[in-house]
């Protein structure tokens, strides 16, 4: 053997040469009969148990759901409630009576939801200026907040639709004459806080224009701390969705009934829209919503049935795997 | 006389252009109507052979076939000295067959004034002063630093992607349609303009030095009177230029006057053509004593202008007040190097960019992939779909709008009503109609991806690493030639996986083209115990230094001892004669080449065809080396005597006579005729009546001879009397000079001379079978792929390769067919139908009984001849040899000529849909492979023209098997699943984003950031196909060459096709559904916000696209792994970098959204539901219909765990694939 055929032969060992000529080791997985049932019930195995605990966890929540936008317009304005809901003399209070079902741990989350209220909306969601919700007046590229930019010349801090728009019910609740403890710290996002809504930064110019969209903010109080602010324009996802309002931090025994004091003071009637107060207890999967773990009860319970009938199939109708006797060519030769 | 004759020729001294030599505007294209570019690719044939084309029925152009000893190009060693005597007297010079009369009459007609450039012999100011000529300066370079962002940016948007890429960033930019940011939506086609202009920058980079480089070289220039050295660049047409021997000509130049006396010059070739034979060039007679630097050379030329053909040049040059014309042998061309010449005077006539080599530097046409025509279709298909989904939305965003337009004004998440300085207008809001057109565009921008913009660039990066394993393949690599595997064209490779005609050359693609001397009829005696030759060859001494042929042939002993023992006895001396005829009668020039021994020269014989070399190195061995070869005379090595004999005349080979001659004057002043030729004219013009016995036995073993596969060519000598010479030559002189018909005039002369020969004997030639090829075309076969050979050669060697070659065998009926005239061709190839038929229904009805069909079908060959073929091609018969030629596994056309070659490639090529690939190695074969849909090229030794036109080209014909079934069937799976992903994996997204805007009051807002959407086809998932394209194998080349007929799935159309195609697409649907809607109703009236479950959609999304391509591959070794779960964790960093930017309006949120449970509850769910009905189906598939492919990879598992390898051998005695 020559040098250069030692080498050839070293050269080969390589792994750059198994890579050139595409001989590096590979896993070759084959799907056979018994990994594929193998997989089936390994999937039915983990799915089951997975959703009877998720649907556990959100039966365990207990929720009280209360449409009030119909019911807290007085009767004489059923007919108009726009007209209603935009005259400012008119007072909005309305008083609502939740019963306790079922016993409520503290805390409480009370949420306020909006049915066909779409915050996804293309020119509502980009009508906003980040940059100026943290740095203020001085920042001045805020053409994206159209048609809610200036009043009179002046900018408006915060300015866009979002903000415009703010949410501005207000709820009170009594329990046996008492007033409940109702937490409004800590309802938005730390990250929101901290980092893009401005320390120094304080409404300005804002709500002061013709129209008036919802909410006004206190000026002396900086973004920051405008906590009902920073939790609505996290814009939400979807068209009925629901935003922290506060947490009710007492416990609720069965048959309680908490009166609600509300100002209706929001205008969802000119579209249509549902206002809905809910008072939800949280387990470790958030809300109530069955649908996931349902679903897994019913992928893992069609997985065990696939494995089943996979199971059968094979006993049926078996095919020796990888006989090379089975390649048309093969088998016409042995017909012959 | 001698005297008289030397004036007499000297006033017709302008005959030496080689062969009749027609302008190629002579063939009517019109008869050739399928191609439009073949004019040039015919051009890189020689002329000569384009006038054979048109009647292809009385030539066999290919100048390998048997009887091909014609010097192709060189125009002819013409030459011999008129004198008896050596009495010095001027050695002058004239073809035997100057016919260039008639064309002279043609080419001075054809070349009128306008189309004419007029180029003054050493007068560059003046030849400049109309026009201005191109200068010298090359430059290959495409852009200069100003020229290069605007040139390159046109250049890359001549791709209708790029554009459309464009027009969707310019509509992003418009402020109504402004879905994503400035920034986002230029970034990807940014990235992607910016690649390539870096990588042509870098190229041009090094083409601007090469530039340089070339164009400071030096040459002689004529400058007042004197030689001086000028740089290239400076070279201006119309200049005399000097070149001394082993210089590289830096322009094109019509010779003027060279160092021998009769103005011959010697120029190589190879950086034109890669033929590396030298090649003859004249300089004109009346040029040839002029010396430029004492008296002053005037005169003009006339040529035709500038054309990249560089086998054709006319002109004229006017001198002295007379009038010459030029030819192709009177120049010589840039890029060529003069070779055994010691100088050559020449004047400038093309330079720079006009030169022929830098009009023909452009690349061979590209052709366009199978795969991707398909594709092309479905590309239309998703188009149509996104025009759909598009419509869908504006439609729906038009009913809204329509049914809350009273609510538009102050809604709070719409508010039409500007208030802002003080009156009441419309904001941003166009009117009902204007609203829906933007909602169309703004869809358009959104669901962009919708078609696969990326898969262009992924294709190609996939073609190039796929170009990169097929080179770097060493089972591809040819050790001999030392030559790799070539990929030429980059954008068919998956063609290769569906080829199902492979049309192959025969001389030097089955064989090897290395002509060897195998056996020799002598004289009725047949020698054809060829041993290995002793030790050192034959040799001689002269002044102590020894000469020795480079190549050595094997010698048979007696017939070795009869050479030597001189030629006293009766063998003797027809063996002599034998041998001094294969020395003598041919065109090969000898050059002595040092070695590194200084004692040892060797002896290279050069010449245009390898049957002369092969013959020449023949003589050599038996003792008669051809040492010397001038102007007018041969030096013959005789057993160790030098003799001299002079060449009193030689008259080309032509097609007609398909035989050449040469008239010898001996040093004993007798006078001899050598004839050699193919057998059937030879035996033509031998006198029957001698050595009845002698000729009956030489023909009984020309027989055996060319059964055997063997090439054979006929000797034959006469003595001619002084009177019959007086009259030979009086008739030459006449026909020589003659002004009119001077082709025929001297073909005829050849012919009265070359009769009543007496047969000297005949000798084989073997064109040895290149390693493996019949396990080759057995392998092919079994693949299903159709193998026909289509040759130069005759019937008979064609049968014995074809049956050497296992093309052929002995089970198989043989339909031969050579007719002379249409109607019997067409009567032999009806009944040729009507016969297999027959055959083809016994066969089938055998099989009905046996139970299968189509098993024991009775094989049937289809032999056919070029002259059958000139009357069947382009008539109706076409499709009568087409139905016949589906029913036969084989076919073998013999004796075709090279357009002919292409004819039967467009015959099948216009007929069926499916894939044809040509094969060939030389400049003949060049039209056929740039008809067929692949050409592959053979680098051998027959120069670089096929290679040239090529678009993957290879050392050995047996690398074909690991080209198609390897490489071929890899490429092919590769890209069809690819391309199918790719679809899928940008459909799934653009769905994704659908449903969304079905909860947005379609209004195309985007839950998902604009900047994943913009990564997604760029970072999140485009390496794992690409990866995936370049490395995955379905099986491995130990299969795929051990069973052969796997390559069926190419056929079948198994990877790609509409099935898969809708098949995919439900799939998509579904797999977006899922990842959408589970989210959705998980999340339904909770506090989800529009970040957060964009953030989810997207990593679902990718994780899930990347285990579907992860569920589909075949083989995981590492760099799958790394590319797939790289890919995974690269869009979750991205993601989290993205959401860490305080700037966005996601910030935080996947931090918020991944410390739930909900979330990774979800990403389950999705991941297992929407890939569990592919899951299913997929093992259905596999487990109760499984394909070929599917059963050998099982196989492949699984018996190589059971088995061991003695159980394989066993199983597979002969298809074990050529390793070697």
């Amino acid at each position: 053997m020559t040098d250069t055929d030692q080498e050839r032969d070293r050269n080969k060992e390589t792994a750059f040469y198994k890579f050139t000529q595409q001989t590096l080791p590979a896993c070759k997985p084959v799907l056979t009969p018994a990994w594929v049932i193998t997989i089936f019930l390994f999937t039915g195995c983990i799915f089951i148990p997975v959703g009877l605990v998720t649907l556990r966890a959100s039966r365990s929540v207990v929720e009280i759901v209360d449409r009030y936008d119909a019911e807290c317009v007085p009767e004489s304005f059923r007919i108009d409630k726009v007209s209603y809901v935009q005259d400012d003399s008119i007072p909005k209070n309305c008083s609502r009576f939740l019963k306790v079902h079922k016993y409520m741990k503290a805390p409480i989350y009370i949420y306020y939801q909006l049915d066909n209220y779409y915050q996804n909306h293309r020119r509502y969601v980009k009508s906003r200026s980040d940059q100026q919700l943290l740095h203020g007046r001085k920042y001045h590229g805020t053409s994206s907040c159209q048609p809610v930019e200036f009043n009179n010349d002046h900018a408006i801090v915060p300015c866009g639709l979002v903000a415009w728009s703010l949410f501005n019910d207000t709820f009170k609740f009594i329990r046996e004459r008492a007033e409940l403890k109702v937490n409004r710290k800590n309802i938005a996002w730390k990250s929101d806080r901290d980092h893009k809504f401005g320390k120094k930064v304080y409404p300005y110019n804002f709500q002061n224009g013709t129209l008036i969209g919802g909410g006004k903010l206190n000026p002396r109080i900086p973004l920051s701390d405008q906590e009902d602010l920073i939790v609505w324009m996290r814009i939400s996802a979807l068209p009925s969705f629901r935003k922290l309002y506060g947490r009710i931090e007492e416990d609720l025994d069965v048959d309680d009934v908490v009166v609600v004091h509300l100002m209706n003071n929001y205008n969802t009637y000119s579209f249509s829209g549902k206002k809905k107060l809910v008072l939800s207890t949280s387990s470790w999967l958030g809300g109530k919503n069955d649908f996931l773990g349902l679903a897994y009860v019913f992928v893992g319970s069609s997985s065990l049935i696939l494995a089943l009938v996979f199971m059968l199939l094979h006993l049926r109708y078996r095919r020796p795997y990888g006989d090379t006797i089975y390649l048309p060519w093969n088998r016409k030769s042995l017909s012959v | 006389m001698p005297l008289t004759l030397d004036i007499s020729l000297s006033q017709t001294r302008h005959c030496n252009n080689r062969k009749e030599n027609p302008p190629i505007a002579i063939i009517p294209t019109s008869s050739f109507p399928w191609d439009p570019g073949f004019v040039f690719g015919m051009d890189s044939k020689t002329p000569v052979e384009n006038l054979y084309s048109i009647e292809p029925a009385l030539s066999s152009s290919s100048r390998r076939s048997n009887f091909s000893i014609q010097s192709k190009a060189s125009g002819g060693n013409s030459i011999r000295e008129v004198t008896f005597t050596d009495l010095g007297s001027k050695p002058v010079r004239y073809g035997s067959h100057g016919a260039d009369s008639e064309t002279n009459a043609l080419s001075q007609k054809e070349i009128n004034d306008e189309d004419a450039r007029l180029v003054h012999i050493n007068d560059p100011v003046k030849t400049n002063e109309r026009f201005e000529f191109a200068g010298n300066s090359i430059r290959t370079a495409k852009y200069s630093i100003l020229t290069f962002v605007p040139r390159n940016l046109f250049e890359q948007f001549h791709r209708v992607a790029y554009i459309y890429f464009l027009v969707i960033a310019v509509l992003n930019q418009l402020p109504q349609l402004a879905v994503f940011g400035r920034g986002a939506s230029i970034l990807p086609l940014a990235i992607v303009l910016l690649v390539t202009a870096v990588k042509d920058a870098y190229e041009d980079y090094r083409r601007h030095r090469s530039d340089r480089i070339e164009n400071n070289r030096l040459a002689s220039v004529l400058v007042n009177y004197q030689f001086q050295q000028k740089k290239w660049k400076n070279i201006q047409v119309g200049e005399i230029i000097k070149l001394h021997a082993n210089e590289t000509i830096p322009c094109d130049i019509v010779l003027l006057s060279t160092s021998d006396p009769t103005g011959v010059a010697y120029v190589q070739t190879i950086n034109l053509d890669g033929e590396s034979n030298l090649k003859t060039r004249y300089a004109k007679q009346e040029t040839l004593t002029k010396i430029p630097e004492e008296g002053k050379i005037t005169g003009l030329i006339k040529c035709e202008k500038p054309n990249r053909n560089i086998y054709g040049f006319q002109a004229n040059m006017e001198i002295d007040g007379k009038r010459l014309s030029l030819g192709p042998s009177n120049i010589i061309l840039r890029g060529c190097e003069l070779k055994n010449t010691a100088w050559a005077v020449g004047v400038a006539v093309y330079a720079g960019r006009e030169t022929k080599v830098m009009l023909n530097s452009s690349g061979a046409p590209s052709k366009r992939s199978r795969l991707e025509t398909h594709m092309n279709l479905e590309i239309i298909i998703l188009s149509l779909f996104l025009i759909a989904l598009c419509t869908v939305v504006s439609v729906c965003a038009a009913v809204w709008l329509r049914r809350h337009r009273d609510e538009l004004d102050f809604l709070p998440f719409y508010r039409r009503k500007d208030f802002s300085d003080g009156e009441e207008d419309d904001y941003n809001y166009y009117g009902w109609g204007m609203e829906i057109f933007f909602t169309f565009l703004m869809s358009v921008i959104v669901f962009q991806i919708m078609i696969p913009i990326s898969l262009y660039i992924s294709m190609e990066l996939v073609r190039v690493g796929q170009a990169y394993f097929m080179i770097r393949d060493t089972q591809m690599y040819d050790e001999s030639s030392n030559s790799r595997f070539q990929c030429r064209a980059l954008n068919i490779n998956e063609d290769l996986g569906q080829i199902k005609y492979v049309f192959s050359d025969k001389t030097g693609t089955l064989t090897e083209n290395k002509m060897e001397f195998q056996c020799a009829s002598i004289w009725g005696v047949d020698y054809n115990g060829g041993k290995a030759s002793s030790v050192d060859g034959y040799y001689v001494q002269v002044d102590g230094k020894v000469l020795r042929p480079k190549m050595k042939v094997k010698t048979d002993p007696e017939l070795l001892q009869f050479a030597r023992s001189g030629k006293e006895t009766k063998e003797g001396s027809h063996v002599y004669d034998f041998f001094l005829a294969l020395a003598a009668c041919n065109t090969i020039v000898p050059l002595i080449i040092d070695t590194s021994d200084p004692t040892v020269k060797l002896i290279d014989y050069q010449g245009e065809s390898p049957d002369e070399q092969a013959l020449v190195y023949a003589a050599a061995a038996y003792g008669f080396m051809l040492i010397e070869r001038t102007s007018g005379h041969i030096v013959i090595d005789i057993q160790g005597e030098r003799q001299r004999f002079n060449v009193l005349g030689l008259h080309e080979f032509d097609s007609d006579r398909k035989r050449m001659s040469v008239i010898l004057g001996f040093p004993d002043k007798s006078v001899k005729l050598f004839v050699k030729g193919a057998d059937t004219s030879m035996f033509s013009v031998i006198e029957r009546s001698l050595n009845v016995n002698i000729i009956r036995t030489t023909e009984a073993h020309l027989h055996s001879y060319s059964s055997s596969g063997l090439r054979t060519l006929v000797v034959g000598m006469r003595e001619l009397s002084t009177s019959e010479f007086e009259v030979w030559h009086s008739a030459f002189e006449t026909a020589s000079t003659a002004l009119m018909g001077r082709a025929s005039l001297l073909r005829k002369v050849a012919s009265n001379i070359e009769n009543n020969l007496c047969v000297l004997g005949a000798s084989g030639i073997e064109d040895k079978l290149q390693k493996g090829v019949p396990e080759a075309i057995e392998s092919l076969r079994t693949a299903g792929i159709k193998v026909w050979v289509l040759t130069g050669d005759k019937q008979e060697t064609a049968i014995s390769i074809g049956y050497s070659s296992k093309l052929l065998t002995s089970k198989m009926t043989q339909f031969i067919i050579n007719s002379n005239s249409k109607e019997s061709c067409r009567k032999s190839l009806e009944d040729a139908i009507i016969m297999s038929k027959k055959l083809m229904t016994i066969s089938d009805t055998a099989n009905n009984a046996g139970g299968t069909s189509g098993a024991g079908l009775t094989p049937v060959a289809l032999i056919i001849d070029g002259t059958s073929l000139v009357y069947i091609l382009d008539s109706e018969l076409e499709e009568t040899l087409f139905q016949l030629a589906c029913n036969c596994s084989v076919v073998l056309c013999c004796r075709v000529a090279p357009l002919q070659k292409a004819g039967i490639v467009a015959l099948v090529k216009n007929r069926t849909s499916d894939m044809t690939l040509a094969i060939g190695d030389g400049a003949n074969d060049v039209s056929m492979i740039q008809m067929a849909d692949v050409g592959v090229g053979i680098s051998g030794q027959e120069g670089r023209q096929a290679v040239m036109a090529s678009d993957f080209a290879m050392g050995q014909f047996r690398f074909l098997v690991s080209l198609l079934l390897v490489h071929g069937h890899w490429n092919y799976q590769r890209m069809g699943y690819m391309i199918l992903y790719n679809f899928y994996r940008n459909a799934v997204f653009v769905l994704l984003l659908f449903w969304y805007v079905l909860f947005t009051c379609f209004t195309l807002t985007t839950a998902i950031t604009e900047w994943s959407s913009v990564l997604y086809s760029v970072i999140y998932t485009s390496v794992p196909t690409i990866v995936v394209g370049i490395l995955d194998k379905d099986l491995s080349r130990r299969t795929l060459l051990k069973d052969p007929q796997l390559y069926g799935a190419g056929h079948r159309q198994e990877c790609y096709n509409k099935r898969l195609f809708w098949i995919t697409m439900i799939d998509t649907f579904w797999q977006s559904a899922v990842v959408f809607f589970i989210p959705l109703l998980a999340y339904w009236g909770s506090t989800i916000d529009g970040s957060s479950i964009g953030d989810l959609w997207t990593i679902a999304v990718v994780i899930l696209v990347n285990l579907h391509l992860a569920m589909d591959v075949i083989r995981w070794n590492w760099i799958t792994h790394a590319a797939i779960w790289g890919s995974i964790i690269a869009t979750c960093i991205c993601v989290i970098i993205i959401d860490a930017l305080p700037s966005l309006v996601g910030y935080w949120a996947i931090f918020k959204i991944a410390r739930t449970g909900l979330f990774w509850l979800c990403l389950l769910a999705i991941i297992v539901v929407a890939l569990v009905p592919r899951f299913v189906v997929k093992v259905l598939y596999q487990l109760y219909t499984p394909c070929d492919v599917q059963i050998a990879r099982e196989a492949e598992k699984f018996q190589s765990q059971r088995a061991t390898g003695a159980l394989e051998v066993e199983m597979n005695p002969i298809l074990d694939p050529p390793r070697r």
